[in-house]
């Protein structure tokens, strides 16, 4: 039995608002990233490279 | 795997394939900016302004770092609460002519969409700020996004003309927040800096609520003016007025502000009980509205003077008055 797929085409101008929305996310996973990165090094300092294993 | 599967496994490879464009609600057509505008950018930057100064002003220090944390992560938590108010009150604001053009009344953001990025600010900002500051300032953060989003949009926004007054503590709690942040606590000290705004929120919003009467009315929000009437919202607003002034000079009485505050506080304490009585005393007409129109200009000027004087003076190093009580 043959099946109808509904596709999702978008216009232009929801691929171009698509992409902004997706440039935002991108910039707040990165901004995540540093704060992450640099309250690590704040806290612990050189000692986060110190510990037992 | 039997021919009969394989014959339609067949089948469904060259299945016919549509295409749509024509989503409507259903897909997303939303700019970042309606995002942004989710977040109540203007209600934010009061949450920022207030938690700074709590933060600010706490005793003891924190790195720079954690402190543009701390700030962050209230904002983006006050951001949170705002886009769930409006996935909430996304009915009442359509009929609103106030806040018909909102992201979801407006059709820009489908109301699912503004829930998960609500919650997904909720925990975020929750979670980091809990993680890299401390579990007290985290704990606070989540309890003022409840009381926000749970408290006062789904509980008491359309059940009681006390609204606002019980609600209006999610706004009071950003510098409290700072302070735990800093300190780790909760003092008398950062528990004035939450009166000062609970006191003021319900005077600063029925003064709105006195010339937008007509556009609640018709979203059918219990607010005062609508539920009581006119008068005894003249009347509300003056008591809260009298008893606001005195609660803005405590912070020079316990001893955490210094003299330009204190006098300062005073006089503007006076001013508002001033703004109060011409509310209450001038009741017909366009000069009605206008009063109530000053007042609620005024009372955003007194908070923003108050809590900036208290910033100046720990920016300048200004001592602190000794403690009168």
């Amino acid at each position: 039995m043959a099946e109808i797929i509904e596709k999702v085409t978008l216009t232009e101008e929801q691929k171009k608002r698509q992409h902004k929305r997706s440039v935002a996310i991108a910039f707040a996973l990165g901004a995540l990233v540093l704060i992450f990165y640099a309250i690590t090094i704040v806290k612990m300092g050189p000692g986060v490279m110190n510990r037992p294993l | 795997m039997t021919l009969v599967d394989q014959t339609e496994s067949k089948q469904a490879l060259t299945a016919t394939a549509i295409t749509r464009t024509d989503f409507g609600a259903d897909f997303s057509g939303a700019e970042v900016r309606d995002y942004i505008a989710l977040m109540k950018p203007r209600v934010m930057s009061l949450v920022i302004f207030t938690a700074l100064v709590g933060l600010m002003v706490a005793p003891g220090s924190l790195h720079p770092l954690e402190s543009i944390i701390a700030i962050l992560c209230i904002a983006i938590g006050g951001g949170a609460s705002g886009a769930l108010n409006m996935w909430y009150d996304a009915d009442i604001d359509a009929v609103m002519k106030r806040t018909a053009n909102r992201p979801i009344p407006a059709g820009r953001i489908t109301p699912g969409e503004a829930l998960g990025f609500g919650l997904t600010l909720s925990f975020g900002s929750v979670l980091i700020l809990g993680l890299l500051v401390n579990w007290l300032a985290g704990g606070l953060l989540a309890f003022t996004i409840f009381f926000y989003a749970v408290v006062y949009t789904i509980w008491l926004k359309r059940s009681t003309p006390q609204n606002i007054v019980i609600g209006g503590a999610a706004g009071a709690f950003p510098p409290m927040i700072g302070w735990a942040a800093v300190t780790g606590s909760v003092s008398i000290e950062s528990i004035t800096l939450f009166l000062i705004i609970f006191m003021w929120t319900p005077p600063h919003f029925w003064a709105l609520a006195l010339i937008k009467s007509d556009d609640y009315r018709a979203a059918k929000v219990p607010m005062l003016p609508v539920v009581a009437g006119e008068a005894v919202t003249r009347s509300q607003i003056l008591i809260y007025s009298v008893l606001l002034a005195p609660i803005g000079v405590m912070p020079a009485l316990l001893g955490f502000a210094g003299v330009a505050y204190g006098a300062l506080s005073i006089a503007l304490g006076l001013l508002f009980v001033g703004a109060a009585l011409r509310v209450y005393f001038i009741r017909e007409g366009t000069p009605a509205r206008k009063a109530a129109g000053q007042m609620f200009g005024f009372s955003i000027l007194y908070l923003f003077l108050l809590y900036a004087t208290l910033l100046f003076e720990r920016l300048i190093g200004l001592e602190a008055l000794p403690a009168m009580i």
